[in-house]
């Protein structure tokens, strides 16, 4: 393969080396400008087209089975609980989160491979959670996944026009000979060779194959893709190239992302919207600039401290950065209360008593803390008691009832819970 | 760790039993009367129709077949009381019925045959791993060069070569050709008999099993310890500073090994079932020909007898597997 | 950091690592691949070198060959690599042994592949240090090990020394690791990848205890990554391979600011920043890795490098760049023949993927 099988764009035609007299190089890549003139930056939201999948107190258990001579459920992995967010037509959330915090777990609920064990997928309204493999039928041409790994996702027996093709012979939705043409069709829009249908994934570099597994999810033209950490396994400079053909994909084909990964700059750059999670929680979720210039939870900005920036080099050493002490705890047995709460810096006795509402704060912000705030100024008493009935230290108070302010449903409200203010209303 | 033992026990025992009824009545509804055989050999060939009937009414083949297979598994466990003809013979647990060909008790020559048949499967197995390992180890080490491909294609040839041939040709030229001393004398003599002997007796049959096995094993270790030399590990043992022989041996076989135990549990297994062709060519008088003699003269308490114990000794030999796994990986034993 | 004038005299007599024109030759049947071609570097005590690039870079391999765990019959290596003033470079395997683990350690990454799974994380520590103290007892060496667990920051470390690398969490394997590196107390220790399969909150843990580390025992680092952020985090001086071969190299901050190589520049503009402006592009390579058994010719990096329309006639495609100093001084390398980089990086490259810092920049 050369770099002009991976090279979208117009490319010095081929005449021109071989007339050419001078022993001038014709370069095999356009020029910086050029280059730079096709690249993007980073997407931005657009709110006024509504979503295209709604996420509602979705929960994923799987029973733990103990080891002993009868095998009887002595527990549940709380892989997901209770999560609610929106994808909006045409954009992309950002899902992330460390290792085991159920953001993969979601994709594959999303795209209904697993069944969940509670709560609500509405794509365009239509409740996925509990339909039948019959009645997901239709809907599977409409949410497709990209997959990590290019290397074991695709078949290495099929060559990759089957690989390509075999949705639309599965759904049935072209005759036979039309296949073919559709599948050149794709293949040159994520910038492989048309010609190269026949050829197999083994023939292909690893940035090439995450191209053909994203040509295999643009088949049927879905509305969303799930990308579970579509650029993780490829080099630094083959990532870039990969991340600005999605981007080319959602503008040219109006797709939406639910953009699963754990590298938070990637994240940023794609997503508009992003929603952290931890131990199966949304703990915050909102706009690029309220989570990452304006983070309210601790492990958001613990998370977005501990990432190693390139702009260091100018001033030397580390940066400055919140210390996570200890592992993340069992999704068996989570912590009481606030999950976060066992490796918190500024946990309180209310922490271990009431899970924190996901609290919206904004615009575009929720967050769930029972001390919301900047880095270094979160309030001294939590601004979730009088909300929640209780007092600060998390113990009924009387004379105190809970807010209906309090839920757990996708999506903003016009009203919000100022900080300031310590009072809902419009900011 | 003890509940899985526990279960996988109770497992073995559920294949035994099923394979004992398949058994049963493979022989109950064979096309000729299971009493035929018995008949024949008690009426000197001339057995008519009306003594097969006497035979079959005797032997209980005309009560039906489950209270028949209820008799016979009371037999295993506390033994049964044996009426053939006039005769009655008691027949302690565990009983496996009543040869009328050799007129013994089943459990009996079993019983006899064990030692002969663990001689030479157990030295016969023990070569499989002397040989098989180190040539193995020694191959996978020098892998891609001269002495490698030498040893992997001469043993491919050893090992297409069908057993029993290269059994047989060994017997006639140790022993009728060139009559090598120690080689030429083979046979079995018990070893509380005459250690020597017994020894001495069974170096070909181990030779002829061993040389032919090992070259399997020499195969499978190979295999393995290219495997786990390039794994990461090795890497990081050899970044010690460890010495090369403590980085093959302590570090690369220990995970190779894994593999190699699992077939060395089945052969052996195998092995302990009966080696016929073997036992068949030195005459050596074990459990694999008797099994084969048996299913000559029809003695159907034999073949089922050889049938289960060639099952327990499956089951066993899984389970210890299973056993040496646990010791090997510390993965399977913490989970 | 060594100050030197050109390329041949920056080898300092203190530095206890100097490695100098090594090549490192795989023969394969498709022919031989040229792993590492012609690096020169070098790493004094108590300073970090880091070493950036792609897979098939050769920067593992390079570094690799320091401790000669190459398999040697299928390796050809030339050059000269000195190791505290020993060359290693055709030293016998027992010579070799005894700077392995001893004098020099290496971490790698996947701390789970690479600690053995059959035996207790104690007994792979206890062994490292015993091989290196043959008078050392079993119970010395278990002390030792306990004590390199908890100077790692591993909880209750009496117990978890008897735990088998499964029953650990992926931070606290790569703890162990790096105490499995330290436990011989060297003075070269050189980390592949040790951050790469971890999350963001647990690399920077580690990064904190590697950094700290090497302040107590004052050792040469060599972290090699692709993670650029890594790099300016935790580097002194940077090197960066293509193919093989060094096409940048100086002092971490002078090299990652004022880059003038334009494999350099597109890794930079190749990955987003968590802080970056939200107008900068992300500017990818072109392109793939090329093969080593067919390199390309004239420089390694021109058939995907965006920039040779800069350079007159078919240079970049006809000779080999030499590695020379830019126009930023004699210890800031590279190998390219634009000749003004830092002004087309200024212009140009910044102000796509950087439009914030363009004002800044002079």
């Amino acid at each position: 393969m050369t770099e002009r099988d991976a090279t979208r764009d117009e490319l010095v035609p081929e005449e021109q080396t071989t007339l050419e007299p001078e022993p001038v190089l014709v370069p095999e890549v356009p020029s910086f400008d050029k280059l730079a003139e096709q690249s993007h930056t980073a997407s931005e939201l657009d709110l006024s087209r509504g979503s295209v999948l709604e996420v509602d107190n979705l929960k994923m258990y799987f029973p733990v089975k103990s080891g002993g001579l009868i095998r009887r459920k002595i527990g549940d992995v709380q892989a997901v609980d209770g999560i609610s967010f929106e994808v909006p037509h045409g954009g992309s959330l950002g899902l992330v989160g460390e290792s085991g915090c159920g953001k993969s777990t979601t994709g594959r609920l999303i795209t209904r491979l697993y069944t969940p064990t509670g709560g609500r997928i509405l794509f365009e309204d239509k409740d996925m959670a509990e339909m039948s493999n019959r009645e997901l039928k239709p809907m599977r041409r409409q949410v497709q996944m990209i997959f990590q790994d290019p290397y074991t996702s695709l078949n290495p027996r099929h060559t990759v026009g089957s690989i390509i093709g075999a949705p639309l012979e599965v759904h049935n939705i072209v005759p036979k000979d039309k296949i073919l043409p559709r599948v050149q069709e794709l293949l040159e829009v994520v910038g492989l060779n048309p010609e190269h249908y026949n050829r197999y994934p083994n023939e292909f570099s690893g940035g090439q194959r995450q191209r053909i597994g994203i040509a295999r999810a643009l088949t049927l033209n879905p509305k969303l893709l799930v990308a579970d950490e579509p650029v993780s396994a490829l080099d630094v400079s083959i990532q870039a190239q990969v991340i600005n053909l999605l981007q080319d994909i959602q503008k040219e084909f109006d797709v939406a992302f639910l953009f699963i990964a754990h590298d938070l700059a990637v994240v940023r750059h794609f997503c508009p919207e992003i929603a952290v999670m931890y131990l199966g929680k949304i703990v915050e979720i909102g706009d690029r600039d309220s989570i990452y210039s304006n983070a309210h939870h601790p492990y958001t900005q613990a998370l977005l401290s501990a990432v190693p920036d390139i702009k260091q080099a100018s001033i030397g050493g580390r940066r400055e950065r919140i210390r996570l002490q200890g592992d993340v705890p069992s999704p068996i047995n989570p912590p009481s209360g606030c999950r976060f709460r066992t490796r918190c810096p500024i946990a309180q006795e209310i922490c271990a008593k009431h899970e924190p509402p996901l609290l919206q704060i904004g615009k575009r912000h929720k967050v769930a803390c029972h001390f919301p705030g900047p880095i270094g100024h979160h309030p001294d008493t939590p601004v979730t008691a009088p909300l929640l009935g209780t007092d600060a230290y998390g113990s009924p108070d009387p004379g105190a009832t809970p807010s209906p302010a309090i839920t757990n449903k996708p999506g903003y409200d016009d009203t919000w819970f100022d900080l300031d203010a310590k009072t809902l209303g419009r900011a | 760790m003890f509940a899985y033992i526990v279960k996988r026990l109770l497992a073995g025992m559920v294949v035994v039993v099923l394979i004992s009824i398949a058994v049963f009545a493979l022989f109950w509804y064979g096309p000729e009367s299971p009493a035929r055989p018995v008949c024949e050999s008690k009426t000197g060939g001339k057995c008519t129709p009306e003594r097969l009937a006497n035979f079959e009414k005797s032997l209980g083949y005309d009560n039906p077949i489950y209270e028949e297979y209820g008799k016979y598994a009371k037999g295993v466990f506390v033994g049964r009381e044996l009426t053939i003809g006039t005769q009655r013979i008691d027949c302690d647990a565990p009983c496996l019925g009543y040869s009328f060909k050799n007129n013994t008790l089943v459990w009996d020559d079993l019983v006899k045959r064990m030692p002969a048949t663990v001689s030479v499967a157990g030295g016969g197995a023990l070569l499989y791993l002397l040989l098989g390992i180190p040539i193995g180890v020694a191959a996978a080490r020098r892998r891609g060069s001269l002495t490698d491909k030498v040893l992997v294609s001469s043993f491919l040839v050893v090992s297409s070569v069908p057993y029993y041939l290269f059994a047989l040709l060994a017997w006639i030229y140790c022993t009728l050709v060139f009559e090598i001393p120690v080689l030429g004398s083979s046979g079995y003599t018990p070893f509380t008999d005459n250690p020597w002997k017994w020894a001495t007796g069974l170096l070909l049959p181990w030779l002829c099993l061993g040389l032919f096995g090992c070259t399997q094993y020499t195969r499978y270790t190979r295999g393995a310890m290219v495997e786990a030399l390039s794994e990461d590990y090795i890497r990081t043992a050899k970044a010690k500073g460890l010495p090369a022989s403590t980085v093959v041996y302590r570090h690369g076989l220990r995970s190779a090994l894994v593999p190699v135990v699992t077939v060395f549990g089945i052969d052996l297994g195998v092995l302990l079932a009966g080696t016929i062709f073997t036992e068949k060519i030195f005459e050596i008088q074990g459990i694999g020909l008797w099994g084969l003699n048996a299913v000559v003269a029809k003695d159907l308490q034999v073949v089922a007898a050889t049938a289960l114990f060639g099952a327990v000794v499956m089951v066993i030999s899984n389970l210890v597997v299973d056993l040496i796994y646990s010791v090997l990986d510390p993965r399977v034993r913490l989970s | 950091m060594t100050q030197t004038s050109t390329p041949s005299t920056r080898l300092d007599t203190d530095d206890f690592l100097v490695v100098e024109n090594l090549t490192v030759e795989f023969p394969t049947p498709d022919g031989p691949v040229r792993a590492v071609n012609d690096l020169s570097y070098s790493v004094g005590m108590g300073e970090t070198l880091g070493i950036v690039g792609e897979s098939g870079s050769g920067k593992s391999v390079s570094s690799m060959a320091v401790l000669g765990l190459h398999d040697m019959q299928r390796t050809k290596i030339t050059g000269s690599i000195r190791v505290g003033g020993t060359e290693v470079i055709g030293l016998d395997e027992s010579g070799m042994r005894k700077i392995r683990g001893n004098s020099a350690a290496m971490i790698f990454q996947d701390a789970l592949a690479a600690l053995h799974p059959f035996y207790r994380v104690g007994a792979q520590l206890a062994e490292a240090y015993v091989v290196h103290h043959p008078s050392a007892s079993k119970r010395d060496a278990r002390r030792r090990a306990i004590e390199m667990l908890d100077r790692v920051g591993i909880p209750q470390p009496d117990k978890r020394v008897d735990d088998f690398p499964h029953q650990f969490s992926g931070g606290m394997r790569q703890r162990a690791m790096i105490a499995m590196g330290l436990i011989n107390d060297p003075s070269l220790l050189i980390a592949d990848e040790p951050t790469t399969a971890l999350d963001v909150t647990v690399q920077a843990q580690i990064l904190d205890l590697l950094q700290d580390l090497q302040r107590e025992f004052n050792s040469a680092v060599i972290i090699i990554t692709h993670d650029l952020g890594v790099v300016a985090e935790m580097a002194d001086e940077v090197l960066v391979m293509y193919a093989g071969r060094c096409v940048e190299y100086g002092a971490c901050k002078e090299l990652l600011t004022h880059p003038e190589m334009p494999y350099t520049w597109g890794l930079l503009s190749s990955i987003p920043d968590v802080s970056a402006d939200t107008d900068a592009r992300l500017i990818p390579i072109p392109g793939n890795p090329p093969s080593l058994l067919d390199p390309p010719s004239g420089c390694s990096f021109h058939p995907r490098c965006a920039h040779t329309d800069k350079v007159p006639g078919a240079l970049c495609a006809t000779t080999l760049p030499e590695l020379l100093p830019g126009g930023r001084g004699a210890s800031h390398l590279k190998r390219c023949h634009l000749a003004n980089p830092d002004e087309i990086f200024a212009r140009d490259v910044l102000a796509e993927i950087a439009p914030d810092l363009v004002e800044e920049t002079p």
